[in-house]
């Protein structure tokens, strides 16, 4: 799926030769920086302004802390997340570190073609809203394996479902940890073992003790600052050109050296296969993360879930207007002499006379954005900026390991191990056990992954989601027919044929195994595992004539009116 | 399957909302696949209508068309929240207040 995982720092030609020859650049899906970087000087008004946010951070997890006391505080915030404050916290999930630096360096260096990614990130949001959010909230509790285990069998699609969540957590981990260091290391000039030690112990400290509420908020400051020092940027940059676009994108092809090209679609999607299995698996993976499922559990009925797809599309969506913006400001920036005639941001000057090179951008091109705010907001501008891309990570790993932590203790432990006989304490403290695990494991995996490619793990996260999860979830709302054996098998199916064809693509097989040509033709298997794992689902359900399979086709009837009212639904929490 | 939900199955209120609402989000749902798949099909196919300048300037029309598909999902959302919150959810009230 991502084939450009070769974005070294230390090899920046290299890296833009991938990128501009890939589907998918790394950037655009894992944390942001790849490879071996430089450890640079100490950057104290970053490391100050990334205090003030672990503090106030804190602050907000102590006070969490006190009013988390059920289980449904615990995994759900006690349901009391208004649609407002869930779609800003939704918004935070996506607006990764990855997607702010990688689209914007994406726009640097190749123009339109960001676009092209902003565009195919966003368009899964209302098709969430349409078809599933409302029914999600009205049979979920906790996790999205209540829904899709709501009339089965609990053992075997709990199980399965549990696994799917484990596998997309601990993926998306990995990547977000490795990128955490080599992006801290960048911008901070800390150690890379402080860096992912310091994430680490951060989102186990706001997971355990603050459960969902401190999770939720600290992903909702987050939103906040990302939002305002993306408005700032692009509002900087606009200014500079008398808010004429026109203006800024004439600069623009002026400066680049790929010139009037930049404003066309280039080679980022070259057939169609390739772009329409990339769109399913970017729409139906957003529709089968755990971590961004769970948030629909937080608010209080149907109607504030709605809401919160609402607001949260329309901040997402001008959040890619804005990295668009900076993008291009990026070049404007970068590629320009500053007001003394230096480039500060190039590595080497260009010669009398000819353009820059789009890769000699000092720490690669996902570095743009960064170099961006230093230009137009001077030194602690890019100490903020720096401070919110450590604080996104952090955010982003504490929901993980939040989805991650209640697939054992309330799918695995409280419902398959001890058939639902366990009382709340139990399965609260076993999912704060489950959270110190996983966040040790991480510490691990993150300094055991450091030099290695870790990028298309964001988007192995991303095929198992859309190839195991969603179809479950989906059919088990929709289709009456559905049975326990058919959800197993066909979701089983889905996983198994994505992760195969992911390893023997050209990702893994080629990339990073270093075969000479892949087994698989495509980077991206989405369009195919999504396409087996349905077809599994029917025909192993079509073909299911057990007593028990009669008996979950019986109940689809009262599944489908609480999904369609929400009659019985769980309501928030009393205090 | 419990009393209230047998009522709520016999209720032509019932049948009513689900038939208008699942029309009204698959309709939403088609509209969106729509733009977004033409928009990936422009890309593929019509490089040259997207790279083409919008009269003296350099800014293309594949700008405002890409544009065009980010503010679509926010206005399509907006077009569904609004009515769901409205119009269908007096519908489920009436449904549930019924039911009891």
């Amino acid at each position: 799926m991502i084939r450009a995982a070769t974005t070294r720092i230390a090899a920046p030609a290299a890296a833009l030769a991938a990128m501009a020859g890939a589907l998918v650049p790394a950037s655009a899906y894992a944390a942001a920086v790849e490879g071996a970087v430089t450890k640079q000087a100490t950057n104290w008004s970053a490391i100050i302004m990334f205090l003030i946010f672990v503090l106030l951070t804190l602050g907000i997890t102590f006070w969490a802390a006190r009013r988390t006391k059920s289980a449904k505080d615990f995994y759900a915030a006690g349901g009391g997340i208004t649609g407002f404050q869930n779609g800003l916290a939704i918004a935070g999930d996506y607006m990764s570190a990855a997607s702010f630096l990688g689209i914007a360096g994406l726009v640097y260096a190749n123009g339109f073609d960001g676009l092209i990614f902003s565009v195919g990130w966003l368009v899964g949001w209302p098709i969430i809203l349409f078809l599933i959010a409302e029914r999600l909230r009205n049979l979920g509790k906790y996790t999205f394996a209540d829904v899709a285990s709501y009339r089965f069998q609990q053992t075997p699609i709990r199980t399965l479902s549990a696994c799917g969540s484990l596998a997309t957590v601990t993926f998306y981990l990995i990547a977000q940890m490795v990128g955490a260091g080599k992006l801290i290391q960048l911008l901070f000039g800390l150690d890379y073992l402080v860096a992912v030690i310091i994430v680490g112990v951060l989102m186990i400290g706001y997971v355990t003790f603050g459960g969902m509420l401190a999770t939720t908020w600290v992903q909702i400051i987050k939103a906040v600052m990302l939002l305002s020092g993306a408005s700032f940027m692009a509002f900087m940059i606009l200014a500079k050109f008398g808010f004429s676009p026109e203006a800024m994108f004439k600069a623009a092809v002026d400066i680049h050296p790929k010139g009037l090209a930049i404003m066309s679609p280039g080679a980022l999607i070259s057939d169609p296969i390739s772009a329409i299995s990339l769109g399913m698996a970017l729409m139906f993976g957003t529709a089968g993360l755990p971590h961004i499922l769970m948030r629909f559990f937080t608010v209080a009925d149907a109607k504030e879930a709605r809401k919160s797809v609402f607001y949260a599309t329309g901040f997402i969506g001008y959040f890619y207007i804005l990295t668009f913006i900076i993008g291009f400001g990026a070049i404007l920036m970068i590629l320009a002499p500053d007001a003394t005639g230096a480039y500060p941001f190039l590595t080497a000057a260009p010669a009398a006379g000819a353009k820059a090179v789009i890769a000699n951008v000092i720490g690669g091109t996902n570095m743009a954005a960064i170099h961006t705010a230093h230009a137009v907001g001077g030194d602690l501008f890019y100490g903020f900026i720096s401070a919110v891309a450590f604080a996104t990570i952090l955010a982003v790993v504490a929901g993980l390991t939040l989805a991650g932590a209640s697939a054992v203790s309330h799918d695995l432990y409280a419902s398959v191990f001890a058939k639902g006989r366990v009382n709340e304490a139990d399965e609260i403290r076993v999912s704060k056990i489950t959270t110190v695990v996983i966040g040790i494991l991480s510490i691990v995996l993150g300094i055991a992954f450091e030099n290695q490619n870790v990028a298309f793990m964001v988007g192995l996260a991303f095929v198992i989601a859309a190839s195991a999860n969603f179809p479950i979830l989906l059919m088990s709302m929709f289709w009456n027919k559905m049975t326990t054996r058919g959800a197993v098998i066909g979701g089983t199916l889905g996983l198994v044929s994505a992760v195969t064809m992911l390893v023997l693509g050209p990702t893994v097989w080629k990339a990073v195994l270093g075969n000479p040509a892949a087994l698989f033709p495509y980077d991206n298997p989405g369009l195919f595992s999504i396409i087996i794992a349905f077809v599994g689902i029917w025909f192993f359900s079509i073909t299911d004539n057990s007593a028990q399979a009669q008996k979950e086709r019986k109940d689809f009837e009262a599944q489908y009116i609480r999904s369609q009212t929400g009659l019985g639904a769980e309501g928030a929490s009393a205090h | 399957m419990n009393q209230s939900a047998q009522r709520i199955l016999n209720n032509p209120k019932f049948q009513e909302l689900v038939a208008k609402r699942s029309a009204f989000a698959w309709t939403l749902s088609i509209a969106m696949l729509v733009i977004y798949f033409g928009f990936i099909l422009l890309v593929a196919f019509g490089k040259s209508f997207l790279g083409t300048p919008i009269g003296s300037g350099v800014t293309t029309w594949g700008i405002p068309v890409g544009v065009f598909t980010i503010v679509s999902a926010f206005i399509l959302t907006g077009i569904y929240v609004y009515r769901a919150n409205g119009e269908f959810d007096e519908l489920n009230r009436q449904i549930l207040e019924e039911s009891k």
